[in-house]
């Protein structure tokens, strides 16, 4: 028998709209461009909510109906609920149709979908607070697992989230984790009591999530019943097969062209017929599974790329640079107790803004491969650092109000 | 492969990047096996190991009088002031026009290429066409017509044109292959010259071995640093095509909204120096802009030693050698979309040359996050390092094959 857990990220940063040196001391809105493209948020959530959002829920909902017996999950950050809320309800309002059927669980992340956890612990529990917040007032859930941005995890990551008091973690079924392990079972971080360890099975995800419309790949074209038989050779050895994808892989990375909504609207009957398969949520399989064996990672990873570790959004001295700049804030800018400035300093946390100043991939000649709403790496860090300078001085013109001395001091010391 | 080439300047008698890409590519194409006799419209004391100089007037001229009349990027006008200030015995060796003098180099070609023998006509900017376009009269050999520059790009918005566009068409036309310096070129000469794309390929400059191996040059010129102030360089000549302009207004942007002492560098020259310099006090930058003059060699590298930021703001670079030659320095570079090197550079901060609010905004950065400049350079090193000319000589020989391929097997 097998267990089949589908979880699907859902994110959208705030991109800092083109903001030149010029605009810092005079202009406060770092987020919201006036014009349509890559850097308006407003347009590209209206955009990704047409092509994914709003007809891959649909497609859900239909077969949640439809198989009573079918589970699915979610990771919306709490950026991309906020974004929701403020432009685009509607999808908002299909979420929480999805989440009434019962058969769907909420995961717990950072509200920011933010490296927070490297960087502060303390600024990550908040963090985690403040989204189990809003899918309480949203959803009216307490979710029990939790993933971190990107999947990025390690022992002590593992530990702190179960003191936090939740069942599960999700992280990357990576091989040089696992080793001769399969992915393929429910497993017990190192130092851990009772928290299930949930390792992605990454080759089938990776079937459909990347390599879906891939005419390279040889096994082009996927269809249902070929991803069915793959998932049957399992019967024998897989505890549970974890299905862990963006969710904007229905429709935005794959293109309805693809065939990717047939494939969907198709794969849980498909799965179904194998009277072996049923589906499960990660709580369930935390609660229902012993874990197999213990895993160690002492050292972060993460689901990205081939590399499996930081350097999508920590590798270069930009992107080491200005994360160090945006944390060292944290003091002086939570003394402020300015929610507007907090927000807009925890906005800039979203790990998107690192993924930009990339330029790892200059040196496979692969750059068009990763999508960045900037002209160049060089483009975004400058952007981004314009509007952290404009931040401090925000933070320094409140210090000054309170009190001269402490304000200078405060931020001198964050400088 | 035998080939005849057609050049109009070499270094050291060259006035920019057409003799250093010619010295470039020839010294690349004889590692590849090239034998080449290299012709020039006169006689200039020259040396070279690795090609045969043949120079179309065969008289022994003075250095600096050649100079004054024969730059590849001399035009009509320029050529007849200079001529007029000529002796009358001076004025004998040369024609009364720029066109006189191409015509001149033309009448002179067809005579060396009956007398020399090759498989290939390999000729540089329209200086040359015509006289390559008669070698192929004259002897039926296949001509490849090299654009580096076209009328386009030096007269941007100026609408003088005429002449040089014709002789430019008629080269392009009458060659069998074209090799334009960048896919920046290549589509001009396509757009503007009527000229089918399969006939058009881009080779692209290369940058030479020795200044990729060269020691670092100890810098005597740190007195400024001391003080703290950072240095902004453009570098090139001071013509409307490089966009001087440009880079005195993004200079008055910085310096109105930028706390730190920057200096800003421009080194060259150019019939826009003066207007620069007037331009510049008027905005009350007198103080900011320091003009260098023109310098060569060593002193260029140490004006890249000393910039914290190269900029290159050109209107329309077909190419554009020199911010390799900065990041060699270990100078980061900030270039022009408008130009053929932002194709072959990644590690190069990019603007339109006419958003200097954008071009203000990027030299800013750059001094104000020293990270920035230092992944800049370091990795725009790397980069150009691998832009060698053997690369562009290969694709040369190959399609230098192609042409003569048959009657050689």
């Amino acid at each position: 028998m097998s267990a089949i857990c589908f979880y699907f990220q859902v994110h959208q940063p705030y991109r800092v709209k083109k903001y030149r040196f010029f605009d810092v001391g005079n202009d406060q809105n770092y987020f919201n461009g006036d014009e349509n493209g890559n850097l308006n948020n407003e347009w590209v959530l209206n955009k990704v909510a047409n092509k994914c959002y709003l007809p891959t829920n649909k497609a859900i909902l239909k077969l949640l109906k439809k198989h009573p017996e079918f589970k699915v999950s979610y990771s919306i950050s709490g950026v991309a609920l906020e974004q929701f809320e403020e432009f685009a309800p509607e999808v908002l309002k299909s979420f929480q149709d999805l989440v009434a059927t019962g058969q769907v669980e909420l995961l717990n992340e950072t509200y920011y979908h933010s490296l927070s956890y490297i960087f502060s612990e303390k600024e990550f529990e908040r963090q985690v607070q403040k989204h189990k917040d809003i899918i309480k007032r949203l959803f009216n859930i307490e979710p029990k697992v939790f993933r971190n941005t990107e999947l990025i995890y390690n022992n002590d990551l593992a530990q702190k989230i179960e003191e936090m008091g939740y069942k599960g973690i999700l992280a990357e079924g990576a091989d040089h984790i696992l080793g001769w392990r399969s992915p393929d079972f429910v497993y017990k971080p190192k130092g851990g009591k009772n928290l299930a360890l949930l390792l992605k099975n990454y080759k089938l995800s990776d079937d459909i999530a990347f390599r879906f419309s891939s005419k390279e790949w040889g096994e082009h074209p996927l269809t249902v019943s070929k991803f069915g038989q793959w998932v049957g050779a399992k019967n024998d050895s897989a505890e549970i097969i974890n299905l862990f994808m963006d969710y904007e892989t229905f429709g935005e990375h794959q293109w309805e062209d693809t065939g990717i909504f047939e494939f969907l609207e198709q794969l849980p009957a498909e799965l179904l017929k194998n009277p072996h398969n049923y589906f499960i949520t990660p709580s369930e399989a935390a609660a229902r599974f012993e874990p197999t064996d213990e895993i160690d990672a002492p050292e972060f990873y993460s689901w990205a790329d081939i590399e499996r570790d930081l350097s999508a959004w920590l590798s270069n001295p930009l992107q080491h640079d200005s994360a160090k700049k945006i944390y060292e804030l944290e003091h002086a800018v939570l003394e402020t107790e300015d929610e507007d400035l907090i927000h807009d300093w925890r906005k800039l946390q979203t790990s998107d803004h690192f993924y930009y100043m990339c330029t790892k991939w200059f040196a496979d000649g692969d750059v068009h491969k990763y999508f960045n709403p900037y002209e160049t790496p060089y483009d975004a860090f400058i952007t981004y650092m314009n509007a952290v300078q404009d931040l401090k001085l925000r933070i320094n013109n409140h210090h000054n109000k309170k009190s001269p001395l402490a304000g200078v001091n405060a931020v001198d010391a964050a400088l | 492969m035998k080939i005849l080439m057609f050049g109009w300047e070499f270094p050291p008698h060259n006035s920019g990047g057409l003799g250093v890409a010619c010295e470039g590519l020839t010294m690349a194409l004889a590692k590849e096996g090239a034998d080449i006799d290299f012709v020039l419209p006169k006689k200039v004391p020259l040396k070279a190991e690795h090609l045969n100089f043949i120079f179309a007037d065969g008289e022994v001229s003075d250095e600096s009088f050649t100079k004054a009349l024969l730059n590849a990027y001399i035009n009509d006008a320029e050529y007849r002031d200079a001529f007029s200030k000529l002796t009358e015995e001076e004025q004998k060796r040369y024609g009364n026009t720029l066109f006189h003098q191409v015509n001149q180099y033309a009448k002179e070609a067809k005579e060396i290429a009956k007398e020399q023998d090759f498989d290939v006509i390999h000729a540089h900017d329209w200086l040359t066409f015509c006289a390559g376009v008669n070698a192929k009269k004259e002897t039926g050999k296949p001509l490849v017509v090299h654009i580096h520059n076209t009328v386009f790009d030096r007269y941007s918005g100026l609408g003088v044109m005429g002449s040089e566009y014709e002789i430019e068409k008629e080269g392009l036309q009458k060659a069998d292959k074209i090799i334009a310096v960048s896919e920046y070129t290549r589509n001009k000469v396509i757009q503007h010259y009527g000229i089918k794309p399969e006939k058009v390929e881009v080779v692209h400059n290369g940058v030479q071995e020795e200044k990729i191996n060269a020691k670092k040059l100890e810098n005597d010129l740190n007195e400024f640093k001391k003080h703290g102030f950072k240095i902004v360089s453009f570098l090139g000549r001071i013509t409307l095509q490089k966009g001087p302009d440009y880079f005195i207004r993004a200079a008055k942007k910085v310096t109105d909204t930028y706390k730190k002492n920057v200096l800003f560098l421009m080194t060259g020259s150019g019939d826009m120096e003066r207007q620069m310099m007037k331009e510049a006090s008027y905005m009350g930058l007198s103080d900011k802009v320091i003009f260098t003059g023109f310098l060569r060699g060593e002193d260029q590298k140490k004006i890249f030693h000393l910039s914290d930021l190269f900029v290159m703001p050109s209107v329309s670079e077909p190419f554009g050698i020199v911010p390799l030659e900065a990041l060699l320095q270990d100078t980061p570079v900030l270039i022009s979309k408008q130009s053929g090197v932002s194709e072959v550079l990644q590690h190069a901060l990019k603007v339109d040359f006419w958003d200097t609010d954008e071009m203000a905004n990027k030299i800013i950065s750059t001094l104000e996050h020293p990270p920035l400049g230092k992944h800049l350079a370091e990795n725009g090193k790397q980069e150009a390092k691998l832009l060698s000319w053997k690369k562009a000589a290969q694709k040369c020989m190959v399609l230098y094959e192609n042409l003569t391929g048959p009657s050689l097997a």
